[in-house]
């Protein structure tokens, strides 16, 4: 299939954008606000022969991930905040194994049950790791349809050259909103090369037996895997840093905001400049690699930022970092499935300013 | 001259970590000498448990794949559904299977998954130190159940008869018990692996071998004596044989259709019933 113009929710456009990347398995287990889907991978995976498992559950559907991954199949699965919490063990063996794939997480309000309203409270879980032990997956955060088809369809390459998996972080709204999108052309998944350190089609190669664990019990040896996989992490943080700047030159005060935070951002900074203010926004894409190096480059250039977040305050602590003691950082948050209007946005910037 | 007995091609030529007296060498060596007898040693992938036989990877001389505790057969779904013409087999213990891995069992043997998997049931937690496993037998001591198994005061539950619970589930089509105490029982063990590895490359559903084995260090127990406590304690719980054959074309199919006795009250409960019954006629 070539490139298409269609009408989506986002939740779709992932799935499709999944689809032409070359996804040939997807395992995932039933969670509002993402349900439309895993019903759009059962309808279009079976349809082309390809693999779709409804699990018993999502600690089952991440390790049916795990062994489809290991066999090199460009393999997937999608939940919202709590199952992603059960994910985590799964995402531990994965990061410790060297194995690609992609997770989505369309996230919802927490903790706990929470509310199946749009949130960003799973920030800290995205960027450390979320589970046990040293690693980081590879996060990214769209914050429009077209934005998660394209990092969706990048996110296969993008696992399978580090081996890490990418976490693309979109939250209820975004999933569930209805934008244009245009598709990119569909991979024959054929022609994906077969990997190295795969099990399976030994006969065919008659390389050594390949052994997919995370298991060392010799100190020395764990920690020389760490330290090498944490080398390789700096490799990818040099690639992958992603971010997006408006009007950031000229402002008087910055937003920093991703997804759908830095949506409502853009709509204040065009009330603002109505009124005479300037105000700018620094988008992270990528939420790991963070990129601190820019942030603090525009702190040194005596810029002040104002976080904004469906949280009570996550992303804030990176930006921190990043600008270091080096300018001011303000912080606005909703949380509970809350999306802060553009009004109590620029009302907040406009506090801050004086003005 | 002809070779009539060697060591297996799957299995590598070193010595083991296990005890001595530990099933776990045995029952590696049967599933290694199937294979060859199959000539899939370079089609085999097998996903290990976590337990001692975590250290299976060291010894078989094919592909494999460690998952986390429990998941299993979560794992080698994946495995299997993305490569449907290799052997896939799952390890997995008492542990492994029947505590933590519970729900990803259940609905592998339900969705009828490809995969061979083999249980190796001692009734008792090995690598963490001898704690109480699902299949400890009641009244069997352990270092959580210090006065032997008590599901009554103590609320500590009873032994589980994985074969008997997965049989009722549509999607398994062959799931046999066999134990490595003796040599007759290890040769019988050996043929129900043959049954369910080719079944398996038959496309069939679900197929189990649950193998009865010792743990002697976690018993308390010299080698020897743990052969014997097999034979008197968990044999007459576990009845050995062929607990459902439902198989296209293999000897002793139909094996469950002759128990329709499985799904009526009272029949599975008691130790050598029902179902052992039909078992006994199939070995």
């Amino acid at each position: 299939m070539s490139e298409e113009k269609r009408l989506m929710k986002g939740n779709e456009a992932i799935a499709e954008s999944a689809i032409r990347a070359g996804c040939k398995a997807y395992f995932g287990y039933p969670i509002t606000p993402q349900n439309e889907l895993i019903a759009y991978m059962a309808k279009h995976l079976l349809a082309r022969g390809r693999i779709f498992i409804q699990a018993e559950s999502e600690v089952a559907a991440i390790n049916m991930v795990y062994g489809a991954a290991a066999t090199g199949a460009r393999a997937m699965t999608s939940s919202s905040s709590p199952g992603v919490s059960l994910k985590q063990e799964g995402i531990s063996y994965l990061c410790g194994a060297d194995l690609p794939c992609v997770v989505v997480n369309v996230a919802r309000s927490g903790p706990g049950l929470g509310g199946i309203s749009p949130s960003q409270g799973d920030y800290f879980q995205s960027t450390r790791g979320g589970g046990h032990g040293d690693y980081h997956t590879i996060v990214l955060a769209p914050k429009n349809v077209q934005e998660s088809a394209d990092l969706t369809y990048e996110a296969f390459a993008i696992s399978e050259k580090w081996r890490i998996p990418v976490l693309i972080l979109a939250d209820g709204l975004i999933g569930q909103m209805m934008e244009g999108v245009t598709l990119p052309p569909e991979i024959d998944i054929e022609s994906l090369p077969r990997k190295p350190w795969a099990v399976g089609h030994q006969a065919d190669t008659g390389r050594a037996i390949n052994h997919v664990t995370s298991i060392n019990l010799v100190p020395a040896e764990l920690e020389a895997a760490n330290i090498a996989r944490y080398e390789r992490y700096g490799r990818a943080a040099r690639e992958l840093t992603r971010y997006e700047e408006i009007g950031v030159e000229d402002a008087d005060l910055v937003f920093v905001a991703y997804g759908t935070s830095a949506r409502v951002c853009q709509g204040a900074m065009e009330a603002a400049a109505a009124q005479g203010i300037k105000l700018g926004l620094f988008r992270p894409i990528s939420l790991w690699p963070f990129p601190y190096d820019r942030l603090s480059e525009l702190a040194r250039r005596g810029k002040r930022f104002l976080a904004v977040e469906m949280s009570m305050g996550q992303m804030v602590e990176d930006v921190r970092l990043a600008v270091n003691g080096a300018a001011k950082v303000d912080f606005y948050g909703r949380c509970g499935g809350v999306i802060p209007s553009e009004e109590e946005v620029l009302a907040e910037a406009r506090r801050l300013l004086g003005r | 001259m002809e070779l009539v007995y060697g060591h297996p091609k799957s299995l590598k030529p070193i010595q083991t970590k296990y005890c001595p007296g530990c099933g776990h060498g045995v029952i590696h060596r049967l599933i290694s000498e199937v294979i060859d007898e199959m000539g899939l040693q370079t089609r085999s992938i097998i996903t290990n448990p976590v337990g001692c036989s975590i250290w299976a990877d060291l010894y078989f001389d094919f592909d494999s794949v460690q998952p986390a505790h429990g998941r299993t057969p979560a794992a080698a779904t994946g495995v299997k559904r993305m490569l449907p013409d290799h052997l896939v087999i799952c390890y997995q213990g008492d542990g492994d299977l029947a505590a933590i891995g519970t729900a990803e069992i259940i609905h592998a043997a339900n969705r009828g998954e490809k995969f061979t998997t083999i249980f190796v049931n001692n009734a008792i937690y090995g690598m963490t130190g001898g704690q109480m496993a699902p299949t400890t037998l009641v009244g069997q001591k352990a270092t959580t159940a210090p006065e032997g198994r008590d599901p009554g005061t103590a609320g500590m539950g009873y032994p589980i008869k994985v074969c008997e619970l997965l049989a009722t589930l549509e999607g398994t089509r062959y799931l046999a018990r066999g134990a490595v105490n003796n040599p007759v029982n290890v040769r019988k063990t050996k043929k129900y692996i043959r049954n369910a590895f080719e079944a398996q490359m038959r496309g069939e559903g679900f197929t189990m071998v649950e193998v009865l084995s010792q743990c002697p260090t976690n018993w308390s127990m010299k080698p020897a004596e743990s052969v014997e406590w097999l034979e008197q304690n968990m044999i007459p719980f576990y009845p050995l044989g062929e607990i459902k054959n439902t198989l296209a074309s293999v000897e002793g199919a139909g094996a469950i259709g002759a128990s329709g006795a499985i799904g009526m009250p009272g029949a599975i409960g008691v130790p050598g019933a029902a179902v052992g019954t039909v078992a006994a006629g199939k070995e």
